[in-house]
């Protein structure tokens, strides 16, 4: 998968314009992903393509309209520096894989990537990157494929004090 | 070892001591959803199975972002809301209150010690009223909307605190963007900022939101003020519970301390395009503006209007500048409309909205063309988040964008005599 490479603050601004919030579909949100700050984006990614960031990538708005933008654009994972709080975890409920390595930054565009979640790192053409793991509660979400998929067969939680106030 | 006011408020929650970096399923106290994030969750609530809300009654609906519907998507989005809000029994604000946190906070949806969810990355505003509120997709929100609980992982605390008053026309907004600027955009990543010290002990309630609102923009999961008598005041006012003490232990451990003096502070401005890049208004001013936005959860609120107004006098505003004024709420904005301010600022030449986001979030109105320059008193200038990415956003204080208003010009508000 080729890699897409970005700098540091990409915020969901950018990745999914407050223009179109009022869109849900993942195919028509991947069409506008990036508009304006990276136009060839959206027209020349194709499934399976990387995108790497810098530090902090998704700060700001909590539209799982990002995401899910990426996701329907072909994307499967994001590998950054760090990532911001909201996006992390939304990308792991939609299923986009959120990848933190710390020599993202060594990571070139237009390079090829692969992750081995299990060993902990990642194979950028020939070279071997560690990675930081995913929280161990979100790696149970990761495994069931998003959150709605682990949602799906649970009636109750198991809600750390029994009585709701 | 002690705890942090973080920690208290989940181990009150989950009945046992818990401490920072611990992953719980915590029930939630109240949920906001609004017609952005709102539909989506709803959507996810179904996907998930979902049949009926956990407790209907701990939900916020209304609509801000795009109202009245501005577009055929965004009637839509509204009639899909109002529809599961009357099958679930879900009490709707609808377009009539105004923004969403300004609203929570007003509805007494957020007090001292409880956990709050809202669909949008801003709900650390109530952490001025002694909640940890933290904002979440609409995934989260269609699981916490099932289950009426969700995972948190406790956050580790910065401890901010503060020291001296404020110069005249300086305050909240310039104190947070300095603070932001000093922690960066990324500094407080998954921990929860605590704002203490003589500074916020003596600031009202408007000007603790205003600084809560904008904790995410240094990353963080929270913001919070420890409850106190003036938090107390306002609570009781909206909601009815009883006082009781919560705030960190002496011997809490805490990330990071950091210590800021406000008495030298001079009003910042956030340069484009990202909201740490805070500097003295000297630095800028003189910068051309084409619109001053006034409003937002951030500063939209009488206060923030009677600080305008003060520096406008009976001054116009430029008629270079589209000036728009926009209260948080239908409650500020009759607060604002029974003390004169409106009136004067129609009067200064100003456009006066009805309570929503407006200009904010670049979705609805008030959008900006490639070139142009907007100063405005909400908590985002990223590119494009005003209308084009060919324009650029400066952050500030109402009152530096009354007197940027005035002169058509980023403006010194304690140089307007
Ligand atoms: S006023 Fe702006 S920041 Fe606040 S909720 Fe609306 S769009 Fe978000």
């Amino acid at each position: 998968m080729r890699v897409w490479k970005f700098g540091d603050n990409i915020d969901t601004d950018a990745i999914m314009p407050g223009r179109y919030l009022s869109i849900y579909d993942p195919h028509v949100l991947a069409k506008h992903a990036f508009e304006g700050t990276r136009d060839e984006f959206a027209r020349e990614v194709k499934p399976g393509d990387a995108i790497v960031a810098g530090k902090n990538f998704g700060c700001g708005s909590s539209r799982e309209h990002a995401p899910i933008a990426l996701k329907g654009a072909g994307i499967t994972m994001v590998i950054a520096e760090s990532f911001a709080r909201i996006f992390y975890r939304n990308a792991i409920n939609v299923g986009l894989l959120p990848v933190v390595c710390d020599k993202a930054g060594s990571i070139l565009e237009g390079e090829n990537v692969m992750v081995d979640l299990i060993g902990g790192y990642l194979i950028v053409d020939g070279r071997k990157l560690s990675i930081e793991p995913i929280p161990e509660f979100l790696m149970r979400i990761v495994d069931s494929g998003g959150l709605v998929e682990y949602a799906c067969g649970l009636q109750e939680v198991p809600v750390c004090t029994a009585s709701h106030q | 070892m002690g705890a942090t006011i973080i920690e208290k408020i989940f181990a009150m929650k989950c009945k046992k001591d818990v401490c920072a970096g611990e992953v719980v399923m915590a029930p939630v106290d109240n949920a906001m959803i609004h017609d952005i994030t709102g539909p989506l969750a709803i959507q996810k609530f179904y996907e998930m199975g979902g049949k009926k809300v956990h407790s209907p009654e701990r939900v916020t609906m209304l609509f801000d972002h795009q109202v009245p519907a501005d577009s055929l998507e965004a009637a839509n989005n509204h009639a899909y809301m109002r529809n599961f809000a009357k099958e679930q029994g879900i009490y709707n604000y609808d377009i009539r209150e105004g923004v969403c946190h300004q609203v929570t906070m007003e509805m007494g949806k957020a007090a001292p010690g409880e956990i709050v969810v809202g669909a949008d990355s801003h709900t650390c505003m109530y952490g001025a009223a002694g909640a940890f509120a933290t904002g979440i997709g609409s995934t989260d929100m269609g699981f916490a909307l099932k289950f009426g609980a969700l995972y948190f992982r406790i956050p580790e605390t910065i401890r901010v605190e503060t020291t001296g008053s404020f110069q005249k026309r300086v305050g909240p907004k310039d104190l947070i963007l300095s603070i932001t600027a000093d922690i960066g955009a990324d500094g407080a990543t998954y921990k929860a900022i605590e704002f203490t010290g003589e500074t916020f002990e003596t600031m009202d309630m408007p000007g603790r939101m205003t600084c809560c609102n904008m904790a995410i923009e240094m990353g963080a999961k929270a913001g919070i003020v420890p409850p106190d008598t003036i938090t107390w005041d306002y609570i009781r006012h909206v909601r009815n519970v009883v006082p009781f003490s919560l705030e960190s232990d002496s011997n809490a451990s805490f990330i990071e301390n950091r210590t800021y003096n406000v008495t030298n502070l001079s009003p910042q401005v956030a340069e484009p395009h990202n909201v740490d890049l805070g500097v003295d208004v000297t630095k800028v001013a003189g910068t051309k503006v084409d619109q001053v936005f006034i409003g937002s959860c951030t500063n939209g609120r009488y206060e923030d209007f009677a600080e305008a107004a003060e520096v406008l006098g009976n001054r116009k505003f430029s008629d270079n500048v589209r000036v728009i004024i926009i209260p948080a709420s239908r409650q500020e904005y009759l607060k604002t409309l029974r003390a004169g301010l409106i009136e004067r600022f129609v009067m200064a030449g100003a456009l006066v909205e009805a309570p929503c986001c407006g200009p904010c979030m670049g979705g609805a109105f008030g959008l900006l063309a490639p070139g142009e320059v907007s100063l405005s008193t909400s908590n985002r200038n990223f590119k494009g988040r005003q209308g084009s990415t060919g324009a650029s956003v400066y952050l500030c204080s109402p009152a530096t964008a009354a007197a940027s208003g005035i002169y058509g010009e980023i403006t010194d508000p304690r140089e307007v005599k």
